[in-house]
């Protein structure tokens, strides 16, 4: 006998029956299927009871109600709330992917104090006790030197608990230096300021407008309440009511609106005025409300017995639709039909801002689309515009400043706002940066950053960041890593916005008064600490008035004694608003000196200022032929809060590729320009120079090039750091000559084939 | 001896040989994948502790759902929460290890009990509790045995490519059952629908077959 080749191959033969036989095969195949189809790397949450948590999103201005949906301990959905006032349901992209912030990695998770150069990016750890006691000392030693007034804070917000926090810390401080950042709520405000009289906030009834005329508005981009926008903007589809869209580009809204008119940039107070014209012309205007409740409408006597030109005059001498076409690009047989349009609508709302309003604009064009509502009657009743008064449920009893606060209160403030050259502005950030880089010694010696990043979102990056660079001391209380905590010398993380409790009043463009509640979802994590506990702290540690000025055991202390009886029904509802609220009728609603509605303001001059020209870009146009005009797009977040992966990936091929971004110009000016679709140029302005990559458009006007905000941050964040350029870093400021405020629409600027 | 002859003798030699080594092969074969690709497939592991089902069964008055329970939603509890045992198990109970673990590091630490679940089903698999239990009427004894009468847990035995527990496949590895608790795959699921003429749609999607469990 002997062993050979068989002998192998019939032991093979037996293993493979053997096996067969066996159940290994089957088994083993099942195994791999399962584990195939549930690769066991892949999260799966964690099952538990599910629970829904009501909150405010306070990602943006916005504030919409949402719904969080729970497994247990962990928020695994974020949906509209339904039933909350305005959005009710609905909610936008970057709200709905705020679950990638709560776990994302950019959330801070202790205290940190720089070690490294300004804007290095190292950071050492520090206990809250030990960053509390840095930033006490820093700053009490600036009320020792009497510099108390150089102390700054940056929200982004004035009203509600935390901003009035932060004012009241600054008061019992000394210093005049609370500054918000700019939006077109300012000017807004300060429309409604200098045409109602009141301090008060715009609220657009939406809801029930028949006839929508927006100068650049993205009513579907972002603007106002989102979620309340996109349910305005469907139930506007269902009942055929009409939306007319101004604005150079082709944008999702003037895409669905019933009519885009491409205007040039800049010009659309003009188109105001020349549809105001064709009203009056044609006496298509509310006589009732202009005779009786309003002032400046026809020409009137000052007390010096000067004659001054009215509304009217101004109007009907100058802004002729042939003068009006001329400017803006429009047909001037179509401003005369919407005219007529707009005036034949029983209830036509018109706004204004551009794009998200993240720029507070010029004066006189929210005055004058402000000025198109009053012709129609169309104030404080349904369908139009009505002035909200701001919330009045913080009723503190006011700090009392020592003598050392109470001398230094007396300087007036480093960013001009409130001065004898622009008395109206609460608050002018944008001109901050200049006033720090021409002074030798910063006016700001300290400086708060909460709920702002305008490292990022203020205008000409680079000058902003030259200005902090000088500020010895910037304490920001962010809760995830961004520009401008970078800046920072101490961080102090706050909670993010699915962790905390924070009280959000009435929205910009909300029309009834209302208070909403933002709630922790889940545990906070554990190093941050809630920015009001945080100047609690704070307070505590500098002792003597301030800490007097600050009664309370902790924020959620605060919250509560504050809303006092209304606490039960925030915490049951999400929010609290007067159902039965109407604005004042027109007897009692306006505050002027005259106690009318005035078509003219003595701010504005009298004369002929109402028709002050265009804002200019910024640049000469010889150097830069053309001009480059920022957008906002639903996918792309410009504002503090950056991007979260999720509504990156939303974005399109042609406005981002890997890390390249997109220029849209029309093709003609492509042409002219030798460019074709998808070649590389460098795109210069004024303020710097960039590569694109260019995509040709025909919702572009010819002449212009534009760029969506909220790319090209620098922030240590993979998903974000790199992408795309900032276009706040390619536009400077460009002031309102009136209120001072941020008028720039663009800016001048060349395209080269690179 | 011709050398045909040769030849010939050299063969049937051979063929003896051939058979042995396809009965060694065989039967080698039968023994790993019988016996010994189970021992390999399974990894052994221990709950965090020991738990008496029949003990604490005594003590509730509504059976299994004393501590099994449906949330007001309809949804099933499953394994209890540490917060269901807190109020009896504050403090340390008896004299046994297992509650000594349990009250000093979970209790105490507030820390849920990382229990290894026998019944864990794939990720892919939609399964109610409350269409079975509420609706069918069908006890718990039917897919989970007599685990209410157990004085003590068994060994959990994962599997090492899919990380689900042995009983869902069933013990035994060939795939056999005896009693309708054995096995949890899907010919068990579908066996029962099919000979009970359970609805064959999905009560969410409409749809049939498949997506009545795969949603």
């Amino acid at each position: 006998m002997k062993i050979d080749r068989r002998s192998f191959l019939s032991l093979g033969i037996g293993v493979t029956a053997g096996t067969t036989l066996s159940p290994l095969p089957w088994k083993l195949t099942d195994d791999l299927s399962i584990w195939t189809q549930m690769w066991p790397w892949t999260p799966v949450p964690k099952d538990g009871e599910v629970s829904y948590v009501h909150s405010v999103c306070t990602l943006c201005p916005g504030g919409c109600g949402i719904s969080v949906r729970k497994v247990a301990d962990r928020a695994v959905k974020i949906e509209g709330m339904d039933g909350y006032p305005g959005n009710d349901g609905s909610a936008c992209p970057l709200g709905l992917s705020g679950l990638q912030l709560l776990y994302g990695p950019t959330a801070i998770q202790s205290p940190l104090k720089r070690v490294g150069e300004r804007g290095a990016g190292k950071w050492q750890k520090i206990s809250w006790e030990a960053a509390i006691a840095e930033v006490a000392e820093k700053i009490g030693r600036l009320r020792e030197d009497g510099k108390a007034h150089t102390l700054g804070c940056i929200t982004d917000s004035d009203c509600g608990t935390v901003p009035e926090l932060f004012k009241r810390f600054l008061t019992a401080f000394g210093s005049p230096n609370f500054m918000r950042t700019p939006s077109c709520a300012d000017t807004y405000e300060m429309t409604l300021k200098l045409m109602h009289g009141t301090d008060a906030s715009p609220g657009f009834d939406v809801e029930n407008a028949n006839f929508v005329l927006s100068f650049g508005s993205g009513i579907i981009e972002g603007w106002g309440t989102p979620g309340r926008m996109f349910r305005a903007h469907s139930a506007w589809k269902d009942k055929k009511v009409k939306v007319v869209q101004a604005e150079p580009r082709l944008s999702n809204t003037a895409a669905k609106a019933g009519q885009w008119l491409p205007i040039s940039p800049g010009t659309e107070g003009i188109l105001a005025l020349g549809l105001a014209h064709v009203i009056i012309k044609e006496n298509l205007y509310d006589k009732n409300f202009v005779d009786n409740y309003s002032f400046g409408f026809e020409d009137w006597k000052d007390s010096t017995g000067k004659v001054c030109k009215g509304f009217k005059s101004v109007v009907t001498d100058r802004y002729t639709p042939g003068y009006v076409s001329g400017i803006t690009g429009i047909d001037s047989g179509d401003i005369e039909a919407l005219a007529r349009e707009f005036a034949g609508a029983s209830s036509p709302l018109a706004i204004c801002g551009r794009g998200q309003g993240s720029v507070p604009g010029s004066i006189h064009e929210f005055m004058a689309v402000h000025a198109l509502n009053a012709l129609m009657g169309n104030l404080n009743r349904a369908g139009g515009v009505s002035a909200v008064q701001r919330a009045d449920y913080i009723t503190w009893p006011e700090p009392e400043p020592d003598r050392v606060a109470q001398n230094s209160l007396k300087n007036e403030r480093a960013d001009g706002a409130g001065s004898a050259r622009y008395p109206y502005t609460k608050s002018l950030l944008t001109r901050l940066p200049a006033a720090i880089n021409s002074a030798e010694e910063s006016p700001i010696q300290a400086l708060f950053v909460a709920n702002a990043n305008p490292c990022y979102t203020l205008p000409d990056t680079e000058q902003v960041r030259e200005a902090f660079a000088k500020i010895p001391l910037i304490v920001s209380f962010a809760a995830h890593m961004n520009e401008t905590a970078e800046m920072a010398d101490i961080i102090l993380p706050d909670l993010g916005h699915l962790e905390r409790y924070e009280d959000v009043p009435t929205p910009f463009g909300m029309n009834t008064p209302m208070v909403g509640l933002a709630r922790p979802v889940v545990s906070p994590r554990k190093g941050a600490r809630h920015v009001g506990d945080a100047l609690l702290l704070l307070a505590k540690q500098m002792g003597g008035s301030i800490a007097k000025a600050f009664p309370w055991t902790g924020y959620e202390d605060c919250l509560k004694k504050t809303m006092g009886k209304s606490w039960t029904g925030l915490t049951e509802n999400g929010f609290v608003a007067k159902a039965d609220y109407k604005p004042a009728g027109w007897d009692a609603a306006f505050a002027t000196p005259s106690k009318k509605f005035q078509f003219m303001s003595e701010a504005c001059g009298h004369e002929g200022k109402t028709g002050l020209g265009a804002v200019a870009a910024e640049g000469d146009p010889k150097a830069y032929p053309l001009v480059l005009i920022p957008y906002d797009s639903m996918r792309l977040s410009g504002g503090a809060v950056a991007n979260t992966p999720f509504l990156t990936k939303t974005v399109a091929d042609t406005v981002l590729t890997g890390k390249e971004a997109w220029a849209e110009v029309n093709p003609k000016t492509g042409g002219k320009l030798g460019l074709a679709e998808g070649v590389h140029a460098t795109l210069t302005t004024p303020k710097g120079s960039v590569r694109v990559r260019v995509h040709f458009s025909n919702g572009m006007m010819p002449g212009m090039i534009a760029m969506p905000r909220g790319l090209g941050h620098t922030a240590p964040d993979a998903y974000l750091a790199g992408k795309g350029i900032n276009l706040n870093a390619l536009v400077g400021p460009v002031a309102d000559p009136t209120s001072g405020l941020d008028a720039a629409w663009g800016i001048r600027a060349n395209l080269v084939i690179a | 001896m011709s050398a045909l002859e040769e030849k010939t003798k050299e063969v049937s030699e051979g063929g003896g040989f051939t058979m042995l080594f396809f009965i060694i092969g065989l039967v080698v074969s039968l023994i790993f994948g019988w016996v010994v690709f189970p021992e390999l497939l399974y990894s052994q592991k221990k709950q965090p502790f020991d738990f008496n089902h029949a003990l604490h069964s005594e003590l509730v008055d509504e059976g299994c759902e004393s501590c099994h329970f449906f949330r007001e939603d309809g949804s099933y509890a499953g394994v209890p929460q540490l917060a269901q045992c807190v109020g009896c198990h504050e403090d340390v109970q008896g004299e046994t290890e297992d509650e000594a673990i349990f009250v000093n590091e979970y209790v105490k630490t507030g820390q849920e009990v990382p229990w290894l679940v026998y019944s864990r089903q794939p990720d892919c698999v939609f399964f109610s509790h409350v269409a079975h239990v509420k609706t069918a009427g069908m006890d718990c004894q039917t897919c989970h045995g007599d685990i209410g009468q157990s004085t003590s847990l068994k060994v959990y035995e994962e599997n090492r490519i899919t990380g689900y527990s042995r009983d869902i496949w069933g013990k035994n590895i060939a795939g056999f059952k005896t009693h309708t608790w054995d096995r949890m795959k899907m010919d068990d699921c579908s066996e029962c629908h099919v000979n009970l003429g359970v609805k064959q749609a999905s009560v969410q999607t409409g749809k049939g077959a498949c997506f009545v469990c795969h949603k």
